[in-house]
């Protein structure tokens, strides 16, 4: 299955400097690994160290967050569009 | 570098006063240049969506609003570079917690802001091997 990754405005410089990329996958953990494989340097972006996604990284597939899903065993269709979208988050010390 | 406009700072000190003590946060609309400085056009203040009791040292900007706003940043021929936040009774200066959930690129602006009142402000940038913020000059623009 062909599927088109969008790749947000930040890590763009870290995807050839791509908006978007085609790679084969079925689910949409597939598409994430074929995608950090040739971009390494993405992947401390979008996974932390226990090799999950990390919070603030959110996935939709055709606009559907994949948490609402089966996350990244979400299957995936040739021609849909799996988009990474940040959240922004932060704030000082614990008080 | 950055390129702020004297009204944008006052717009983004304001805007952690009146959110004290709970955190302000906001997007920095404007344009990536050539030379890898950012010059913002304006401030996009976001109303800070995390739970009540963890606004004083927690703020969140969904998806959904940072995709409106992009939305409207090209519409404009725009792009979102950069967000504001306050820390309340802190000093402007980003936390472990910061470093965490920072992406690369954006500029990230800190408003210390003490008993309600705005004392200090500075821009940081994250190193892209994510070790590390690094402090953003900040140029006062003509707007």
């Amino acid at each position: 299955m062909a599927v088109t990754i969008i790749i947000p405005t930040p890590l763009r410089q870290f995807a050839g400097g791509s908006a978007q990329l085609v790679f084969e996958a079925n689910n949409v953990g597939q598409a994430l690994d074929s995608l950090t494989t040739k971009y390494v340097e993405l992947r401390k972006h979008l996974y932390n160290d226990q090799n999950a996604l990390r919070s603030f990284v959110n996935v939709y597939v055709n606009d559907e967050d994949i948490r609402h899903a089966q996350s990244l065993e979400t299957p995936v269709s040739d021609g849909d569009t799996v988009m990474i979208v940040p959240s922004i988050a932060g704030g000082k010390k614990k008080i | 570098m950055i390129v702020l406009s004297q009204q944008q700072i006052g717009a983004m000190n304001a805007h952690g006063e009146r959110d004290y003590p709970y955190e302000c946060c906001g997007l920095l609309i404007g344009s990536f240049k050539a030379d890898g400085s950012k010059e913002v056009v304006e401030t996009y203040p976001i109303s800070n969506a995390r739970e009540e009791e963890a606004k004083r040292n927690r703020f969140l900007i969904r998806p959904e609003e940072l995709l409106a706003g992009e939305r409207a940043a090209r519409q404009k021929g725009l792009d979102v570079v950069g967000f504001y936040h306050s820390h309340p009774d802190d000093a402007a200066v980003p936390s472990g917690y910061d470093l965490d959930h920072a992406w690369p690129i954006y500029s990230y602006i800190v408003v210390s802001v003490r008993e309600g009142s705005a004392r200090d402000l500075r821009s940081w940038e994250m190193e892209g091997d994510r070790s590390k913020f690094n402090p953003e000059e900040i140029s006062k623009g003509q707007q």
